[in-house]
This record gives C-alpha cells, sequence and structure tokens, in this order.
C-alpha cells in the first residue's frame, strides 16, 4: 500500500484537523514581536505566515517632518543590533543628495565602527541561534566578546547599543589612542575566540544534525524574494555590496566573501550554511579591522562649516550599503528645504523574512524556529 | 521500614523512661506511624535534595556559562537561593486560566510528583537506610516512575494551551521510545546478580572497583550502562531531550501555563528525578555504596557516585544543543533499542552458568 492511500484511510478512520497556532509576538524565539501564523499537523507544519507591524513606529514618516541631521538617531532604532550599520546607510544618502566629500579619516573610522558593529550584529546572532536550537552557553559566549565591542563603541560615542556617531559629513568624535590599543587587543584576541565557537556550536554533532538540510532556500528563490546578506550569501550568491559596488573605503580592502558550500555534509542553502557564513564573515572583518587599523591616514573627521543640510530641489539618491543582515538602502529625495521630501529605507530584514513561507513548508516545529534563527531579522528594521 | 516498626515501641519506651512522660501508642498503630514517618523523611529529603541540586545546577550553570550563578543570597556562593526561590514560588498566586480544566489542571502535579515520591520507598542509600528492601525493588521504580508522563499528559491538555499539548504529545512519544531501553538496559544486570532486589544486586558487586558491573562485563553491561543513562536523561525531560518543555519552541511546554506552588511540583520532579536515575545508575552498575577497594562500603561513596552522575547530566544541559522529535524517537527506536537488545542477548549467553 502506497503513502497516499493508506493516508486516506487513516483519513477515514481518525478525522485529523490541522492546528492553527499562532506562534508570537510573545514568543521566547521570534526575535522579537513577529507573529507567525503556523499551521501544523501533529508536529509537521504545513504552511507558516509571517505578520509583521507591532514594532511601526512611521519612522519614513517622521523622516519628512526632521531636518537631516535629526533622522540619524531614528536609524539607530531600525536595525537596532547593528545600529552603525543604518546611520551610515543614511549619511551616505544624504551626502550624495547635497553633494558633500567627507575626510579620509573620517571614511576609515566609518568602516572600522561598523565593521566592528557587524561582529556585535553576527555575535548575537550566533548566540540566539544557539539558544534557538537549544543550546544556552553559546550565547553567553557570544555575548562575553560582543560586551569588549561594545565597550569600544562605548568609548567612541557613549552609547552601546544606539550610537548616533556617524553623522553628515564624517563621525562624531576621534578615537584615542587608549582605543587603538584595546582596538589592537581585541584583533588579536578574537581569532581563537571564533575557534572556540567553532567548537562548542558549529560543529556540534547534534547541532548540525539540526541545521544541515533543514530550510534549504534556492539561490533561484532567494534572488526571488530579494533575500540579501549572509541569507543570501549561504545560497551560495557571491554577492556583497562592500565586493560588487564598493562603498566608502571598501575598494581599497582586501577581504573575502563567504558563501554556502556543500563540504561539511549539507546542500547549499540550508540553516547551517546560512549560519556557518556569519562564523566566516566574523574572521573577514577582522581582516578588515586590521587593514583599517595599519591604513588609518590622520587628518579631520569632519567636514568643515557643514551648517545645515539643504540639497538642490529634486535632487534624490539611492544609496546601498551592507549592513550585518544585508542590502540596506536609502533612498532620499529632496525638494530644496531643510527637511527631505520623503525617505525610502530598503531593510533587508523584511525581504529576508517574506521568503520564510516558500521554505517552512514540510518542516517541523523545532525547524520553524532554527529557520526563523537562521535568517536573523531583526523586527525594528522590517517594520520600522 | 520494618526495622524502624520493630524498633519504635523500644524507643518510646526509652524517650518515656528519659523524660518521664508516658507516651503509649497501641500496637496496631505501630506500622501505620512508622509509615508516616518514612513517608516524611522521604518527602522531606526528596524536597531537600531537590533543593540543593537546583541551587548545585545554577551554580555550574554559571562557571560552565563563565558567569558566577547566584552569589547574594544566604551570603557566599549563594547557598540560600534555593530557599528564597521556594519562598517565592509558594507566595506566588496560583493561576488558572479561565479555559482550562479546572479539576484536571488542579490535579495534574500530583501524580508528576508521587511517581518520584514512590520510587524512593525502593531506593537503598546503604546496606541498613533505606525504606524497605522489596523483592521486586527494581520492577517498582520503574513502574512508578511511569506514573509521571500522566501528569504531563494531563496537564498539557487541561491547560487548554496548543504549546502545552504539542509538549504533551511529545513527551508522551519520547516516554513511549524511551521506557523500552531503559527497562531492557537494567536486564543484563538482573541477570548477572539474579536478582530483582537492588539490595542484593548491589552486595553482588562488593570487593573493589573490578567487581562493579560496568568493570565486570565491560562490554555488555557497560554499553548498556550508557543506553540506560542517556534512556533515562530522555525520560527524565532533561537537555539534550527536553523537548516537551523545549522554551525556545514551546515556550515552556506543557507547563507554559502553570505558576507558583504547582510550577515548583514539575521542578521538583524534575530535580528529584535526576537524583533518582542517577543513584538507580550507582546501585546498578557503578556497584552501589561499595568504594573504589575491597571492604569499603558506605553512604559516602553511594552519593559520591550519584553526585558524579547528577554533575554529567548538568554538564550535558549546559553544553549540548536540543534534539528534534523525530531525531528523539529515531534514536530511541533504532539505535539504542537494538544496542540493548544485543546486550541483554550476549548478556545471557555469559550469565549462562
Amino acid at each position: 500500500m502506497n503513502i497516499a492511500s493508506s493516508a486516506a484511510r487513516i483519513e477515514q478512520d481518525v478525522k485529523t484537523d490541522e492546528l492553527v497556532i499562532n506562534m508570537g509576538p510573545q514568543h521566547p524565539s521570534t526575535h522579537g514581536v513577529l507573529r507567525v501564523i503556523l499551521k501544523v499537523d501533529g508536529e509537521i507544519c504545513l504552511d507558516a505566515q509571517p505578520d509583521i507591524g507591532y514594532l511601526h513606529r512611521c519612522a519614513e514618516k517622521i523622516a519628512e517632518n526632521l531636518i537631516y541631521g535629526m533622522f540619524v538617531p531614528y536609524t539607530d532604532r531600525m536595525d537596532y543590533v547593528s545600529g552603525m550599520g543604518c546611520n551610515l546607510g543614511y549619511c551616505m544618502a544624504v551626502e550624495t543628495v547635497a553633494g558633500i566629500q567627507i575626510p579620509p579619516r573620517a571614511e576609515y573610522l566609518r568602516v572600522i565602527v561598523t565593521e566592528l558593529n557587524r561582529i556585535a550584529s553576527h555575535l548575537l546572532a550566533f548566540g540566539t541561534y544557539g539558544l534557538d536550537t537549544g543550546a544556552i552557553t553559546p550565547f553567553l559566549y557570544g555575548f562575553r566578546e560582543r560586551e569588549l565591542v561594545l565597550d569600544l563603541l562605548e568609548m567612541l560615542c557613549g552609547a552601546r547599543l544606539t550610537y548616533s556617531y556617524i553623522r553628515i559629513g564624517g563621525v562624531d568624535g576621534d578615537v584615542t589612542p587608549d582605543f587603538m590599543s584595546k582596538l589592537k587587543e581585541f584583533i588579536d584576541l578574537f581569532p581563537k575566540k571564533i575557534r572556540e565557537y567553532n567548537k562548542l556550536l558549529t560543529f556540534n554533532h547534534i547541532f548540525m544534525k539540526r541545521t544541515t538540510g533543514v530550510g534549504v532556500l534556492p539561490p533561484d528563490v532567494a534572488i526571488a524574494y530579494g533575500v540579501t546578506g549572509p541569507s543570501l550569501r549561504g545560497s551560495g550568491v557571491k554577492r556583497d555590496v562592500r565586493r560588487d559596488d564598493p562603498y566608502s573605503i571598501y575598494d581599497k580592502l582586501e577581504f573575502d566573501v563567504p558563501v554556502g558550500t556543500t563540504q561539511h555534509g549539507g546542500p547549499i542553502g540550508d540553516c547551517w550554511n546560512r549560519y556557518h557564513v556569519r562564523m566566516r564573515e566574523l574572521e573577514e572583518c577582522v581582516k578588515i579591522l586590521q587593514q583599517c587599523v595599519q591604513m588609518m591616514p590622520p587628518g579631520p573627521i569632519m567636514v568643515e562649516k557643514l551648517g545645515r543640510v539643504k540639497p538642490a530641489a529634486k535632487a534624490e539618491a539611492y544609496t546601498r550599503m551592507e549592513n550585518a543582515r544585508g542590502e540596506l538602502a536609502f533612498y532620499v529625495v529632496s525638494d530644496g528645504t531643510m527637511t527631505p521630501a520623503r525617505v525610502k529605507v530598503r531593510a533587508p530584514s523584511f525581504s529576508n523574512i517574506s521568503v520564510l513561507p516558500e521554505i517552512v513548508r514540510g518542516q517541523m516545529i523545532a525547524d520553524v524556529v532554527a529557520i526563523i534563527g537562521s535568517l536573523d531579522i531583526v523586527l525594528g528594521e522590517i517594520d520600522r | 521500614m520494618n526495622e524502624l516498626a520493630l524498633n519504635l515501641p523500644v524507643w518510646i519506651d526509652q524517650v518515656n523512661a528519659h523524660t518521664g512522660l508516658r507516651i503509649s501508642v497501641p500496637a496496631h498503630l505501630i506500622p501505620i506511624l512508622a509509615m508516616f514517618l518514612c513517608a516524611s523523611i522521604v518527602a522531606a529529603a526528596m524536597g531537600l535534595s531537590a533543593a540543593v541540586l537546583v541551587w548545585a545546577e545554577r551554580k555550574l550553570a554559571g562557571h560552565f556559562q563563565c558567569r558566577l550563578g547566584p552569589v547574594y543570597v544566604g551570603g557566599k556562593f549563594g547557598w540560600l537561593q534555593s530557599i528564597a526561590d521556594g519562598i517565592k514560588l509558594f507566595l506566588k498566586e496560583d493561576l488558572i486560566p479561565s479555559d482550562a480544566d479546572r479539576p484536571l489542571f488542579r490535579i495534574a502535579p500530583y501524580p508528576v510528583v508521587l511517581g518520584v515520591l514512590l520510587a524512593f520507598i525502593a531506593f537503598p542509600i546503604s546496606e541498613k537506610l533505606m525504606v524497605a528492601d522489596l523483592n521486586v525493588g527494581i520492577f517498582f521504580i520503574l513502574a512508578v516512575l511511569t506514573v509521571e508522563v500522566f501528569g504531563v499528559i494531563l496537564a498539557g491538555w487541561a491547560s487548554n494551551n496548543k504549546w502545552a499539548l504539542i509538549g504533551a504529545m511529545r513527551a508522551v512519544a519520547q516516554m513511549v521510545s524511551y521506557e523500552i531501553p531503559m527497562g531492557l538496559a537494567i536486564l543484563p544486570v538482573i541477570m548477572e546478580a539474579q536478582s530483582l532486589s537492588l539490595k542484593s544486586i548491589v552486595n553482588a558487586q562488593s570487593g573493589g572497583i573490578l567487581q562493579w558491573y560496568v568493570f565486570q562485563s565491560p562490554v555488555f553491561i557497560g554499553i548498556s550502562f550508557l543506553i540506560f543513562f542517556i534512556a533515562a536523561l530522555a525520560s527524565l525531560k532533561r537537555a539534550p531531550f527536553d523537548l516537551p518543555e523545549a522554551e525556545s519552541e514551546l515556550t515552556a511546554g506543557f507547563h507554559t501555563e502553570y505558576s507558583g506552588m504547582r510550577f515548583s511540583f514539575f521542578f521538583m520532579a524534575e530535580y528529584a528525578g535526576m537524583i533518582l536515575v542517577s543513584g538507580l545508575a550507582a546501585l546498578l552498575y557503578l556497584g552501589g555504596w561499595h568504594g573504589i577497594f575491597q571492604g569499603q562500603a558506605g553512604p559516602e561513596w553511594f552519593l559520591l557516585k550519584t553526585s558524579f552522575l547528577v554533575f554529567v547530566m548538568i554538564w550535558i544541559r549546559w553544553t549540548l544543543p536540543r534534539l528534534r522529535i523525530d531525531q528523539v524517537v529515531y534514536l530511541g527506536w533504532k539505535v539504542l533499542t537494538p544496542f540493548v537488545l544485543v546486550c541483554v542477548v550476549g548478556q545471557s549467553f555469559l550469565a549462562y552458568k
């Protein structure tokens, strides 16, 4: 008897129903206030619809009522795990609209802080992914080093989460010698810690069993949904704005773009590959930081006599940058006044979570958690 | 317990002689009094050991995770932390969801505690220190431990919460899959000892470390020891088999809706269960109260072995990720059960004399 007819017989004998479960908005592993409407048959997930909007704060509309510089703190609150990236994305867009050239030292500082912030963000992703798969200790290990990164950023701008360090026309303050020595210490220390993470979680047998072959995202589907960042690279697509369309000083830096592989037994595009791409990106971040520390020139860190930004009427710009979660883009339109006519944000997490229903069908409930975790979303950015 | 019942009249006489009181207990009440005393001692010991274990686990987890764990309550090392937690749980409101099945919801925690509590009856700590030396001791313990799952199912069903229901379903699947390897893993030991009484099983292992069953027959009993330990982890719902309460998937699984004292019953049963199965493993495979060298014996050896196994359980919990339900069931039926069957057959050839 084949499976279909036996399933039909079971259906005839025992009438079974699908169970609709609300996962979230208050759920430990939806990474914020995401609500997923799960349709399950026992443990098998038949469908999942993400429901977003619980953290909507009208950020784009607020931008229209503020002068350009005043919107920078709001961008921190979008992707609150890597706020530096959001600052940078917005400031680049405004600088392009207003035609501002920023000094080279500021460019280096911007890259240093965004890469540090990328490390902090990926460490959070690493830790929470451990939590999602049921291992609690990696979270604390990740936070131990994230603390060092946050201490560094705190030395620089006084804030640990919402920095507003990158300003239109440069950065807020220069680094101190103390900061540089601490940064070098961190660069020396961190590769050892990455090896520790890999021992603890990445190559753990149970962890690999849980994540390889789960939630396989084929490259064509990923591109069709506009998935970017580590989630796209996990599917084997070598695409990184820092390399393909270099902004700031990334054309002068050497770094690899890790993509998903089949080396470790799983298919390309599964949860484990998405996760592993992040772990390998941590190493690349260290490489970039090393180069920046060596190459950073002296000089001013802010454009002189910037005054208030007032771009020409009908000037517009769409700039993109590679944030920790993917391609973050700001579209800024000016109407010649002190406030922008329109600011549109292309948030990577928004596109990344939209692919969820495609890849969870037929997986188990525990896999849904693993898949959401591997997409590494931040709800502040999705809802804005 | 029988000894206690025999000694009670003597003790009462002694108390009367020393204090001048004239307490007299009718002869037919003596066994009941002994029973009552034993039950209180077992319950108190279980609660106390669970409290110590909760503190130990939090402290150990802290150090596994590069933090300190509890440090404030009770001065040094936060050793009164579990008392504080207990008081908090006592004082908390016992919430019952409005759509829950109230009677079932209220009853559910009791079978869970009852199972573990009953199992302590046949649980010897040393040659003398035990409530009752049942001639089917090990069988009795396995049987009453299974009662726990009824409470879990009741809790999951009565909560009227979908997560709780899924948690209960998982608990059942897990229990069914792991009771079998757990029960079978004990068989080689029973065959070797030719007794179901824990006391005689332990006494058959006297005479130094090489007489412990795990070293006496390292292949078959050694493997069945590992299988017993894994299956015990699974039937206790400890990580990496904590799927019924997987907090990142099912919020808190079957006890999502429980609070206050009722929640602490589930909690206490888990920790008492840890001590119980670790002690059982120590009794069956590691020589119980017999020491490393011949002639050494005493409860301290037993406690040492038990705490080592409990430590391993805690260590595993704070290191490993959680399995998925299909992997758990696969491991139970397709890996552990065949291996343990091989052990049983192999040991039965060795035991044939």
